[in-house]
């Protein structure tokens, strides 16, 4: 009897670690795995600085779209906030490298702004958080458009592109070393904190689980509610400046990045309902993606096929983790 | 990024306006005669290529001569890319140049409008404000009735794009896209080692001036047994590039030359490159600025093929001399459509110029450089 106890005992132990792991991470590395048999350059510590820097902005994104999704909403205008910030990054700088620390200062205000607006309307004046921020994702866009006269025009200076670009040279083991991998760290930690270590992050959880229970027990669920927005916000700031810093002044880079945020929380394991999410998830929901669209780039697929695709594979995804949830209870 | 959306309509509606006017973007017969023009040698003043043609004929302006000075109306397609505004402000300039024969200069901007332009075109028409109409066409097909009305009143310049009527006293053009597309593969076929990738780089599909680019260019790869292993669209988007080119290297291991239908975003692509930690490839750019002195400072492979801005000035000197009653070149001005090659480089390099001054402007004698054009 004893024998069998102890040997049930590690072994039930192991499976529930083995539940815990975020299934992102293991379609991750499957995903992975497979892009290294295909272009085996992607496993060598080069390849996957690259590949970290490629993933980092969508994972920012998705780490600040974490917080308004586990309260219960949506946040629909980051995209938009991407595209307005590399505009804005372009006309405020003018090609004056001088002017890049007022102007990335200027951006977060401009952010914040917007995500306190998100964030009131949907707040006090009670506008379901997906209508209200798909209006502010118009006007943030026509804004943009208005801005820089509708075609791309100057440049980033350089220092205001170091974030998504500079890279380190011939760093010992891992030879290459994006700065971009700093911020992602910096700007995943930060949320990590907020959201599992902070008395706020546990409100954001109890306002995204039952928002009237939470007020009864004293949350304010509307500062509860702008703050998430505010976060989304900045996080989009923040990707904007490292993807116009990668790719250089463009009018639409961020479309559709707000739902390949959302995308990569819901792999992660985040519901779409609230009161549920961790900030693992969405990071390694946002590496999840960027490999499959690696993946599907490298299979040369045709475009139709390749969207078909990361349709169908994103669904089986979501339906996996679904599953899982269930059986684990 | 001299051509955008409104001339994807262009080409369908020329598509819709019967077999007559059905245009093929891979006609032989423009081919050889892009191929010819580029053969010929340029008649005119060498240091004005403004001025100068390709076997052109004069046709006499007498009906036209009237006592200056003269009232020049210019109904523009728009100034909405960095082209056309180095072109518009060329022209700006060399207006100041004639100003004692010019007494008024009046512009209406289409902003890529075609129903706008028609309309800006009859309103001068009737306004009778001008001795002479110049007009930059913002598409084909749909602006010949107006410039055909126009014909009717006064003597009309068109330049750029052209429209699908013989009736203007002059239609003055560089070679054109088949040209472009002649020179810029001709030069990566003599580079390239063999069995060598070449990528090729499209701003996006349908419009007349960028497909013969490409299918001039494309004619002559597959010609040559080039391995084009891919022709993608851009949207002339800088980061759209340099994604494209960066997942075109991490597939093939490496691209040894890439072909570019305009050179907007020459150096996203070039960034790529440094950022994969990739040798340079063999490209062909356009006369920008930002791309010049990358290929200066990196010492590319490259050439620049250029659709000249100096165009712009060519219709305000052919203006004053019609209404002068002097013989211009016509019905058809051919301008020549020069290169930059390496020897030449250190010419247009001008690092006081902003990033999209297109160095083959033909300015720096006109008043106001480099300041009037952004420069330093």
């Amino acid at each position: 009897m004893t024998i069998a106890l102890k040997e049930i005992g590690p072994r039930s132990r192991a499976v529930a670690a083995v539940r815990r792991i975020n299934v992102a991470v293991v379609v991750f590395l499957a995903f992975y795995l497979a892009i290294g048999l295909l272009q085996p350059a992607y496993l060598e510590p080069a390849g996957v600085m690259n590949f970290l820097r490629r993933a980092a902005p969508l994972a920012i994104l998705a780490s600040g779209q974490l917080f308004v999704l586990v309260s219960g909403g949506f946040d629909l205008s980051v995209g938009s906030l991407v595209t307005l910030t590399v505009i804005g990054g372009s006309m405020l700088t003018a090609n004056d490298p001088s002017k890049t620390w007022w102007a990335i200062g200027a951006l977060y205000g401009i952010g914040l702004v917007v995500g306190l607006i998100n964030g009131a309307v949907v707040a006090y004046l009670r506008t379901p958080s997906i209508i209200a921020t798909l209006g502010t994702l118009l006007s943030v866009n026509g804004a943009a458009m208005m801005w820089s006269g509708g075609s791309p025009r100057g440049y980033l200076p350089d220092n205001f592109r170091m974030f998504g670009r500079f890279v380190f040279h011939d760093v010992p083991v891992i030879k290459i070393f994006p700065v971009a991998i700093v911020v992602l760290a910096a700007v995943a930690g930060l949320a990590w904190w907020g959201l599992h270590a902070t008395v706020f992050g546990r409100r954001v959880f109890a306002v995204g689980d039952n928002a009237r229970a939470a007020q009864l027990a004293g949350v304010r669920v509307e500062f509860v509610r702008l703050c998430v927005f505010a976060i989304s916000a900045l996080s989009a700031v923040t990707a904007g400046v490292m993807l116009g810093g990668f790719g250089g002044v463009s009018v639409d880079v961020g479309r559709g990045l707000e739902l390949q945020a959302i995308a990569a929380c819901v792999v992660g394991g985040v519901q779409l309902m609230g009161g549920r999410g961790a900030l693992v998830g969405a990071v390694a929901g946002a590496l999840t993606l960027t490999a499959l669209f690696t993946l599907l780039t490298l299979l040369g697929w045709p475009q139709p096929l390749k969207e078909t695709a990361q349709g169908l594979i994103l669904i089986a995804a979501v339906a996996f983790g679904a599953w899982r949830r269930r059986r684990g209870g | 990024m001299k051509i955008i959306a409104p001339l994807v309509m262009s080409a369908a509606m020329a598509g819709l306006a019967g077999g007559a006017l059905a245009q093929s973007f891979d006609d032989p017969k423009e081919f050889q005669a892009a191929k010819d023009l580029l053969a010929m040698t340029p008649q005119g003043p060498a240091d004005k290529p403004w001025l100068q043609h390709l076997d052109g004929k004069e046709v006499d302006t007498s009906q036209y001569k009237k006592p200056g000075p003269y009232r020049i109306c210019f109904s523009n397609a728009g100034v909405d890319n960095p082209w056309r505004v180095v072109g518009w402000t060329t022209m700006q300039a060399q207006v100041d140049v004639l100003k004692s024969d010019i007494q008024s200069f009046t512009v209406a901007d289409a902003q890529g409008k075609d129903d706008k332009q028609i309309s800006d075109i009859n309103a001068f028409v009737s306004s009778g404000n001008c001795d002479a109409l110049i007009v930059s066409p913002n598409t084909t097909a749909a602006l010949t009735p107006a410039v055909e009305a126009a014909c009717k009143r006064l003597p009309v310049v068109v330049f750029d794009r052209g429209v699908l009527t013989q009736c203007p006293v002059t239609f003055i053009n560089p070679v054109g896209g088949y040209g472009w597309g002649i020179q810029t593969a001709n030069f990566i076929v003599s580079k390239l080692p063999k069995g060598g990738k070449v990528l090729a780089l499209r701003i996006l599909p349908g419009v007349d001036v960028l497909e013969t680019r490409w299918s001039a260019a494309n004619r002559i790869f597959k010609e040559n047994g080039v391995n084009v292993v891919g022709a993608e669209f851009t949207n002339g988007d800088n980061a759209k590039t340099k994604a494209i080119v960066d997942d075109y290297i991490n597939r093939f291991g490496n691209i040894d030359a890439v072909w570019m239908d305009a050179g907007a975003t020459a150096v996203a692509a070039l960034e790529a490159f440094e950022d994969a930690g990739k040798p340079y490839p063999i490209i062909t750019g356009e006369d920008q600025e930002d791309f010049l002195k990358k290929w200066k400072e990196k010492g590319l492979t490259a050439m620049a093929p250029t659709y000249p801005t100096y165009q712009w000035r060519t219709p305000v000197i052919a203006a004053v001399e019609i209404l002068k009653g002097e013989p211009v070149i016509g019905p058809a001005w051919k301008l020549p459509q020069p290169v930059i090659m390496q020897t030449d480089l250190d010419k247009y390099v001008d690092n006081s110029m902003p990033p999209l001054h297109y160095a083959m402007c033909g300015c720096k004698d006109l008043p106001g450089y480099p300041q009037r054009w952004g420069g330093k």
